[in-house]
């Protein structure tokens, strides 16, 4: 007769109190195994859902920043399509100006009177959509101790024989300035408030945004009021022709005819030309297309931080959940194992007492119990592991995963777990059992 | 030299109410083919006297020399070793282990380990088996046997190792006048094989069995009249 034998022996007559120790084993198992399972599947779905997402992000990203690039490449062909016979501006200027001059400061010196500009807008020239005279000097503020350009313009001057046409530039009042975005700025001044320039005093009509150009440092008057201040009564020293049109290849030779009839003492420049307008229009219209793909970025962003978050915190809250109720359901599993073999014991008391007045010693008593612990929880393992699994599974809701969420050694700590489980916690009744009186147990029988 | 030897044994109970000394310095010597019956009321201390001869339990003082071994003075394990293959024990409530069947049983005593004192415990159980008349229950468990066949079986794993002591308390209690017969006649063939016997009983049945009958009163052994 072997150990083994009697333990099958009896596994097979108290096959009740063995379902019950089998069940109790199973259960810890399977909580474990579970709780194990659905926390890996959790974790595993979240890398794949973030992943996802991630490159769904970056597929439609890109996507808008193609749309972004196909747009702006057409829309330049476009422009170029258009601005190839729209108009183009001109600049007239005294005819003994230095061009020199006025390539390096931005204007001339030289004056012209003013009477060529109603020359030119009483004439019959079609050529011309808008006519802007100005005078244009680099002064000292002395209130402000600064050097200024002082720009007076009296707006845009209505063209004979011509339908009125939307104004390009308004007019500046007398008594009134408008300041480019550095004076404004520096000097803290706001539309409604004083300021004195050369002695006069002038309320502020307008401050300009910042252009990045000698435009930040200029101030505009009106026309007269500046040739009173100046000195130069009736004179200006530019005359700005805007959105000129001409359908000859010499476009710009074609305007120089046109205009030198008419005011034989100026010359004539092109400037600003369509390049620089397409060049403006398409760096707009890239960069709103940016900053569209730029804020559906931050936005893609900020969706997958909050969906990470939502997934994390999930994940903690089921790993707290885990926490408590595994080592519940692994406690409660090894008191009613404990329970159930004791139970066991009691029951034996008989067998015990015999056993050991047939010689059979305390270790092999002991053998006895533990050996069935260690084979509970073997089989309970077997049941529980597959249980577990399925159970983690399931709730997890990714049965289809199975495969990869699989893992050996969770299996090898399940099936090592459990038989220690068993042991442990049978281990006190098995100690009661081998040190069990045979004299007093069998007196009682 | 003596199977069963005591000399001066005392064994006192301690309870709440005080102590009760059951046995009072009792010495009692067993030689092999002896069969001895032990009589006496209730509460005389048969069974105390049963326990210290059988290594169960130890005595307050005195000696207990089984085969020229004075066992108490062997650790616990060293003891269960000395019953294993010295001593054999009859129950009247026979103690056999319900899932086993009765060839199990018999060779259950085998769980002890040891060579058997040198025996072939299959062919033990077998020859056993057939000397006792219980074959035909070979492969049934105690559920199934009567009352006669479950004490033949646990005199059988008794006799299993062939001990030299056979120690029976009250192994007819429970068995018709047919059936304590027949185990008062294996347990008789037992000793005169050579084996020592105490029997502890209230049976005339089985006093009239035996070759000497001892009466225990009020703590001591004395040979009946």
């Amino acid at each position: 007769m072997s150990v083994w034998g009697m333990i099958f022996k009896e596994i097979g007559y108290r096959k009740g109190h063995f379902l019950l120790s089998l069940l109790a084993v199973a259960a810890a198992v399977a909580s474990l195994i579970g709780s194990v399972t659905l926390l890996e599947a959790h974790r595993s779905r979240t890398e794949k859902l973030m992943s996802d997402k991630r490159a769904g992000a970056a597929e439609m990203l890109a996507k808008k920043r193609a749309e972004v690039e196909a747009s702006a490449a057409k829309m330049n062909d476009e422009i170029r399509k258009i601005t190839k016979n729209l108009g183009f501006n001109i600049l007239i200027l005294p005819k003994d100006q230095n061009l020199h001059e006025v390539y390096a400061k931005g204007f001339g010196e030289k004056t012209m009177p003013e009477e060529f500009v109603t020359r030119l807008a009483s004439s019959d020239i079609v050529v011309i959509n808008h006519v802007l005279p100005s005078l244009v000097r680099k002064v000292e503020w002395t209130e402000q101790r600064r050097t200024v350009v002082l720009v007076g313009t009296r707006g845009e001057v209505p063209l004979a024989n011509r339908n009125k046409m939307p104004e390009i530039l308004e007019s500046v009042p007398r008594g009134e300035a408008v300041l480019g975005y550095e004076l404004h700025n520096q000097l803290q001044l706001q539309p409604g408030q004083s300021m004195k320039l050369m002695g006069r005093d002038f309320k502020v009509r307008k401050c300009l945004p910042a252009r990045g150009n000698q435009d930040d440092i200029t101030i505009w008057l009106n026309l007269g009021e500046t040739q009173e201040m100046l000195d130069l009564a009736g004179r200006i020293n530019a005359i700005y022709a805007l959105e000129c049109n001409c359908q000859s290849v010499d476009r710009i030779g074609s305007i120089r005819r046109e205009v030198a009839k008419l005011l034989p003492e100026t010359q004539v420049l092109e400037f600003q030309s369509q390049a620089v307008a397409r060049a403006e229009a398409r760096k707009v219209a890239w960069e709103k297309g940016m900053a569209d793909v730029e804020a559906e970025r931050k936005h893609q962003e900020k969706a997958l931080a909050a969906e990470e978050r939502y997934r994390k915190k999930m994940q903690r809250e089921r790993e707290d959940l885990a926490g408590w109720l595994v080592p519940l359901i692994l406690t409660v599993s090894a008191l009613w194992i404990a329970l159930l073999t004791y139970i066991n014991v009691r029951a034996r008391v008989s067998e015990i007492g015999i056993l050991r007045a047939l010689g059979v010693g305390n270790s092999r008593i002991l053998q006895l119990f533990l050996g069935k612990a260690l084979v509970i929880g073997l089989i309970g393992a077997v049941v529980g592991y597959p249980l577990g699994f399925g159970l983690g599974l399931s709730w997890a809701g990714n049965a289809s995963e199975a495969a990869a969420l699989f893992d050996v050694r969770m299996l090898v700590l399940g099936i090592g777990l459990a038989p220690l489980l068993a042991i442990g916690a049978s281990w006190l009744p098995a100690q009661i059992a081998a040190r069990l009186d045979p004299a007093l147990v069998l007196g009682e029988g | 030299m003596a199977v069963l030897e005591l000399s001066d044994v005392h064994k006192a109970y301690h309870g709440p109410k005080g102590s009760v000394e059951v046995l009072k310095g009792v010495s009692l010597q067993l030689e092999a083919g002896d069969f001895v019956a032990l009589r006496g009321p209730s509460g005389s201390g048969k069974s105390t006297l049963l326990w210290i001869a059988g290594a169960l339990m130890t005595p307050g003082s005195g000696k207990v020399l089984v085969d020229g071994q004075d066992i108490y003075r062997l650790s616990t394990e060293g003891r269960a070793r000395e019953r294993a293959s010295k001593i054999g024990f009859v129950f009247q409530q026979f103690h056999l282990v319900p899932y086993l069947t009765v060839r199990e049983n018999i060779i259950a005593p085998s769980l002890a380990g040891g060579n058997g004192n040198g025996l072939d415990l299959t062919h033990r159980t077998n020859e056993l088996i057939d000397q006792l008349g219980i074959g035909h229950r070979r492969d049934h468990v105690p559920s199934q046997l009567s009352s006669g066949e479950r004490q033949r079986t646990a005199l059988a794993r008794a006799l299993l190792r062939k001990p030299k002591l056979l120690l029976a308390d009250e192994p007819t209690g429970n068995l018709d006048g047919e059936n304590a017969q027949g185990v008062l006649e294996e347990i008789g063939r037992f000793a005169q094989a050579g084996g020592a016997v105490l029997l502890v009983t209230h049976s005339d049945q089985a006093s009239a069995s035996a070759k000497r009958v001892l009466a225990m009163s009020d703590g001591l052994v004395k040979e009946s009249e």
